[in-house]
């Protein structure tokens, strides 16, 4: 670690495994993430970090290791719980409610997630103020099916910032969009960061991780083999090897 | 209350005191007999799409539900000569506890699954009431109807009363969760459950509540039926007909919206009671199949969604 | 009471019965297991096939298994239409088809059964051949040649279909589709046209199985809600789309039946099914030799 951190971490992870019968996806896993820090996860395809993101926010069961999230061990707590003490992710694939319009996608959030009682008139003006954000402030009104793959990206990163999120995970929102829609997602990623929310970032596309992550960690075939800036997680040898497969 | 909620218990009053004055005008009895039937699949068709519509779980199960509430009865008047109010209020509890193992079932399987399960509790329920002697075992029993109660002077005639109530009752929950938080939750795991147990919902409690009211109704539904027919046999109680129909008034009325199944059962359930009389009871059941098949196929938003979409996208109804 | 010998009989008539519920359940087994159509109008769609092969057999005098053999075409052509209407109106939508799909299998169902029942009534049908009402004596059991010959042919068939899936192009195919769409479909091979090929042969081997069927026992209009149970907790138990799993959770539930039967009497009978297939799908639903 480069940096000497006084504070406590945001979350941390200890020694977590996951398996799936007899795979073993993740092996004895353990990182700090800390507040407000910007942190990338790259691996290859296959290498657990989806697994990872799912262990974290709660969709599959983990046994053995344990996850803290502020001092609390969320560990046992299912993931509608997890999201509501401020965990919030997207998906690989994008997961829209299908039957519903942008403005209710977010709502959903707005109502489940909100940690005060707040009105209905508040909430709404929440919510526009999300979308007009993310540039989405003329699609509240369109069915999720009727939006184009990078306004899809950004309908589920606005959904998971209605949750008013201390910890927002990416899982690879990029993927499929194109040079000027990679940059404007990224934009919008790095100004949550501003707004002192935590992100944690899985990607492929290096130039954007590279820009992005303040910190890196690497993953292959479930054990972490680099951690640290992004130029030296670059500059590791086995993560060229993981990457080239040689 | 807001316009739309005075609007609807002022239409909800004006129902119950047409039918109550029906059975105080009207002698032939034929009316409430066929008016009973129609009731009673409007109330089941409500209660299932609670969770088989908002919830997106396809219950094959109805009829499993349905009939614990006819034995609850036959049970209830056999032991304790219970009257009909307790008779439907154990319904309830049963069928809320039914429910609630049944949404123990949604942890486990979902889609097809869980439909195939919800027909595997049916035959298992029915097989142990058809070898259950006491009520009757596989030939059936007869019920014998206490005295009727004043202001009513058939006992057809209360019981087509107390099926309106229940059908008021079971389109009020259902309207109420459509409109709130409950509805748009269960409307968001039905989508996508993970995305939504991710956005905060908590799916596991809203599907047990869902099964639970669903439950509690088609149980409460069936708990009369028992003193309307004075006659209870498993393949009866059981029939897996109780299943399509309800099914098919939910899906060909539309499960968007709370009126959805309402117009698919009286419009469906008034087919029937026609075709019944007129040609044959499998003509009828023939009649609904094509029906479900057609809609399904053809018009996957039912008549509710037919409607919206003559009356254009522009205006958003809402209720 | 309870004797060996009885249980040493309801354990053969179980093995016998067992393998002949393995006939009826391939079709789905590849339908529902390998394509993942929610088919809940398989035992339907072979309760057509039994009165198919009665209604030949009582008008034309056919053998019952000849006529099973005729009808394979017919039920071909019907399993590539039944797919095809499947798919363009649920799978391609995509959007909540679980629903209406089920739905839609649902009241397919329910119309062969009402169907069934204008054109040949509601009483029960049977066939006749040498081979049925005879039985076959060994030592003190007694075993009717009626399900030696569904025995003999289950097995065989089991045994084709295996082979046909593991040993030819298109079977290799039907598959790989079951496992990555997407891998054949960079292949160059269109996973719909695959699909419905696999959809056909799933609904033609019921053409036979009907035959079974009405051979083993008289058949009647609504005879395919009992076979919701048997079919589904077979394939079910089997593992999703595993033909010999299939062969063998068929032979368990079989002996399950029969000795349940001989033990507590035919009114429990309809339930074993529906309540293993319970069993397994609440505490083991990827099957007992799973495929996932």
């Amino acid at each position: 670690m480069t940096l000497a951190d006084t504070r406590s971490p945001l979350l941390r992870i200890s020694s977590l495994t996951k398996r799936f019968g007899g795979f073993t996806a993740l092996r004895n896993v353990s990182v700090d993430i800390r507040p407000g820090e910007r942190f990338g996860l790259i691996g290859p395809n296959g290498s657990g970090k989806t697994t990872l993101i799912n262990c974290i926010s709660g969709a599959f069961r983990t046994e053995p290791g344990t996850i803290l999230f502020g001092d609390e061990d969320i560990t046992p707590l299912q993931p509608h719980v997890r999201t509501r003490r401020g965990i919030a992710r997207s998906f690989q694939i994008p997961r829209p409610f299908r039957s519903m319009t942008v403005a209710e996608n977010l709502m959903v959030a707005l109502d489940f997630a909100a940690h005060e009682h707040v009105s209905v008139g508040e909430r709404r003006d929440t919510m526009m103020s999300i979308l007009e954000q993310m540039g989405l402030g003329s699609k509240a009104n369109v069915p999720a099916t009727q939006l184009s793959q990078v306004e899809l990206r950004k309908m589920e990163l606005a959904r998971a910032m209605a949750t008013h999120p201390k910890l927002l995970i990416s899982d690879e929102a990029m993927a499929g969009l194109s040079g000027s829609e990679v940059d404007e997602v990224l934009d919008l990623l790095l100004s949550f960061a501003s707004c002192n929310i935590t992100i944690i970032m899985i990607e492929h596309i290096m130039q954007a991780v590279m820009r992005f992550s303040e910190r890196v960690m690497c993953l292959d075939a479930g054990t972490i083999i680099a951690i640290g800036t992004p130029s030296e997680v670059m500059a590791d040898q086995r993560v060229q090897e993981a990457y080239l497969g040689t | 209350m807001t316009r739309n909620g005075i609007a609807f218990w002022t239409g909800a009053a004006v129902f119950l005191a047409a039918v109550f004055a029906m059975t105080q005008l009207v002698g032939n009895q034929y009316p409430f007999f066929a008016g009973y039937v129609i009731l009673q699949f409007v109330a089941l068709a409500v209660a299932w799409s609670i969770l088989g519509g908002y919830a997106g779980y396809v219950n094959f199960g109805t009829s499993a539900f349905f009939g614990v509430g006819v034995y609850a009865s036959v049970f209830l008047v056999n032991a304790f000569g219970a009257p009909l109010p307790v008779q439907i209020l154990t319904g309830a509890a049963i069928g809320a506890l039914m429910g609630f193992a049944l949404g123990l079932l949604t942890l486990r399987m979902q889609g097809i699954f869980f439909s195939i399960a919800t027909i595997a509790l049916t035959i298992i329920i029915e097989t142990t009431i058809t070898n259950w002697r006491y009520v009757g075992g596989a030939a059936g029993i007869q019920i014998q109807r206490p005295a009727v109660t004043a202001p009513f002077d058939n006992y057809v005639q209360m019981l087509f009363f107390v099926q309106a109530l229940l059908v008021v009752l079971a389109v009020a929950i259902s309207r109420y969760i459509q409109n709130s938080w409950i509805g748009r939750g269960l409307q968001a795991l039905r989508d996508d459950e993970l995305a939504a147990e991710c956005t905060g919902v908590p799916t596991l409690r809203l599907k047990l509540l869902a099964c639970v009211i669903s439950g509690a109704l088609m149980c409460a539904v069936g708990a009369p039926s028992a003193m309307y027919l004075q006659y209870a046999d498993p393949a009866g109680a059981f029939n897996l007909n109780y299943s399509v129909s309800t099914l098919a008034m939910s899906l060909i009325g539309g499960t968007a919206h709370w009126s959805g199944p309402i117009v698919g059962a009286i419009l469906l359930g008034t087919t029937q009671q026609l075709l019944t009389v007129t040609i044959s009871s499998e003509v009828n059941v023939l009649v609904l199949g094509v029906m479900l098949v057609l809609f399904v196929v053809g018009a996957p938003e039912g008549i509710i969604g037919l409607i919206r979409k003559l009356r254009g996208k522009g205006k958003e109804g809402e209720a | 009471m309870f004797s060996l010998d009885l249980l040493l009989d309801a354990v053969v008539i179980g093995v016998l019965l067992g393998c002949f519920y393995g006939a009826v359940s391939l079709g789905l087994s590849v339908s529902f297991g390998l394509l993942d159509v929610p088919h809940v109008a398989h035992p339907a769609f072979l309760v057509l096939a039994s009165y198919a092969v009665s209604f030949l057999n009582e008008q034309y005098a056919v053998d019952p298994l000849v006529a099973g053999l005729l009808i394979t075409p017919v039920f071909f052509v019907l399993g590539l239409a039944t797919y095809r209407l499947y798919y363009e109106t649920f799978e391609r939508r995509g959007s909540d088809a679980g629903v209406r799909g089920i739905a839609f299998f649902f009241g397919v169902a329910f119309i062969i059964e009402v169907l069934i029942i204008l054109q040949f009534g509601v009483d029960q049908r049977s066939v006749t051949a040498d081979y049925v009402g005879k039985a076959w004596r060994l030592g003190d059991i007694r075993i009717p040649y009626r399900l030696l010959v569904a025995f003999a042919v289950a097995t065989g068939l089991t045994i084709l279909l295996t082979l046909y899936l593991s040993r030819t192009f298109m079977g290799r195919a039907i598959r790989a589709v079951a496992q990555d769409q997407e891998a054949l479909r960079l292949m160059g091979t269109n996973p719909v046209r695959i699909k419905q090929w696999a959809f056909g042969i799933a609904t033609a081997v019921l053409g036979i199985a009907g035959a079974l069927l009405v051979i083993v026992a008289p058949v009647d209009p609504t005879l395919d809600r009992a076979y919701i149970g048997r079919t589904f907790c077979v394939v079910v138990m089997a593992g999703l789309g595993s033909m010999s799993g299939t062969l063998v959770a068929a032979v368990i539930l079989g002996v399950a039946e029969s000795i349940v039967l001989t033990l507590f009497g035919a009114s429990w009978a309809p339930a074993i099914s529906f309540a293993m297939l319970l069993g397994v799908l609440a505490v083991r639903p990827q099957g007992l030799f799973g495929r996932r």
